[in-house]
Order: structure tokens, then sequence, then C-alpha cells
């Protein structure tokens, strides 16, 4: 399931693509599979470790920021199609309340993630 | 004018005639308050917003959610024509309403998540594609006349 995200971050967000020229961005491509279960690790690393998420993250904070180059705008792309997603598939378990909480959870990890940036 | 492809609309106006405007409305208007609660500073007047409960019920939410959701059905019948359809509208959310653009693209990502989990399945990766750019073009519309 949360494979399903990425692919539509491709398709709603076409200018997310311009970090994966690198990849086969075909439909049921391997490579985007792959990355979005990596994604999704971190993920659950992540909710995992919610009362000390900045130190949990730090390595993967340092590789946005000195390596990938993320513009931060992104993230709230894909965290919007996780949510998307997530909505799609459990209607009933995402009321506003769930809703709110997985959107503040998203923004807190995005904000880690780019905040090695400057 | 905004490049439409015969499938785009299709889908949009497949998708608006499957839902209840005055349930989704309601629903998007309601996450928008609950999600984002600064956005409540422009609703001093509809009673009690002090928690999730209340907004769910509130009965000003729910009117006015039908209402939005009914004005963004114009654009949906008039694809080719957004801007001037929501011509006036700009400048009563400028002028009169002074709503911050910014809210325009909080609340079309929050209608397409209560899309989503009305859809469940039917919500392709196209159709959110679609309404994503369609939410994109009423929210350019509504700040048009910003000055």
């Amino acid at each position: 399931m949360c494979m399903a995200p990425k692919p539509w971050t491709f398709l709603s967000f076409p200018e997310t693509k311009t970090y994966f020229a690198h990849f086969d961005l075909s439909s049921g491509s391997r490579q985007v599979q792959a990355h979005g279960k990596k994604l999704a690790d971190a993920l659950t690393l992540a909710v995992s470790h919610l009362d000390d998420l900045p130190a949990a993250l730090s390595s993967l904070s340092d590789l946005h920021a000195h390596k990938l180059k993320v513009d931060p705008i992104n993230f709230k792309y894909l965290s919007h199609c996780l949510l998307v997603t997530l909505a799609r598939h459990h209607p009933g378990n995402m009321n506003p309340e769930v809703h709110a909480s997985l959107d503040k959870f998203l923004s807190y990890v995005s904000n880690i993630l780019t905040s090695k940036y400057r | 004018m905004v490049n439409w492809t015969a499938e785009e609309k299709q889908i949009i106006s497949a998708i608006w005639a499957k839902i209840n405007i005055e349930e989704v409305g309601a629903a998007a208007l309601t996450r928008l308050l609950v999600v984002y609660p600064w956005t409540q500073r422009y609703f001093s007047n509809f009673g009690n917003l002090s928690s999730p409960t209340a907004i769910e019920g509130n009965p000003r939410v729910k009117t006015h959610g039908k209402k939005v959701l009914t004005s963004f059905g114009e654009a949906v019948k008039n694809l080719d024509n957004v801007k001037a359809t929501f011509d006036k509208l700009s400048q009563l959310h400028s002028d009169k309403l002074h709503v911050d653009p910014q809210n325009f693209k909080l609340l079309g990502d929050n209608l397409i998540i209560v899309l989503a989990a009305t859809l469940g399945k039917d919500f392709t990766s196209e159709a959110q594609a679609a309404w994503q750019k369609l939410v994109g073009v009423v929210a350019a519309a509504l700040s048009r006349n910003y000055h």
C-alpha cells in the first residue's frame, strides 16, 4: 500500500520527477517500488520514535541537506499524496482528527528533513 | 485559457456527478477548520468551533460548506472559462472577506482528500491528477483580482 504514493505524486505533481531522471519511471517500475519501500520504512522508523524524532531522523536529515537537496515544497506534495492514499484505502479511519494528527506528523518529519538546509 | 484534455474533463464531470455536494462540502470545510485551526479566523461568527466534535456538528459549517462547494461547481460547469466565472468572487474574497489566498490551496487539497475517502478505489491516480489541476485553476482564479 505504501508503494502507491510515489507514482501518484509523479502524476499529480510532475515537477517531482525532476529528482528521478535516473530512474525508470514507467508504470510498475521496480526502482520506484523499491524507493517507495525505502520511504515507507523511514516513516515506520519515525512512527516508533515520536518522542525523539530529530535524533532518529538525523542522518536522513544530513542526507537531504548535503546530498539530495530536494526543494522543501516536495515534502508537502508527497505528504499530501500519502494522505490521499491513506484516505482511499482506509476511508473509515481517516476522520478529521486522524487526518489532523497525520498531517501534523508528516509536517514535523518534513521540517526535520529540511532543518539542516541552511 | 487552461488546456484540458477530453479525458480530464470527463473524469472531473464523472466524479462531480457521483458526489453529494452537501455532504462533501460540509466534510471539506470541517476538515479545513480541524486540520488547520488557524483558518477559523475567518469564521468567528460561526458559534462553537472549540473542538473537532463541535466543528463537525456545527450547522453553520455544514451550510457554508455546501455553499462553497456549490460555487465550486460553477468551475466544473465552465472548465473553459474559470477565470471569468470567478471574477466577482475573487474581488469579494480580496476586498471584502480579506482571505489569504493560501487558504484556497488548503481547501482544494482537503477537498481532494475527502473525495479520496468518499470514492475509495474509484478515485484513481488520474482522477487525483485532474482534480489537483482543477483546484489549482480555481485557486488561481480566486486569487486573480487581489491587489
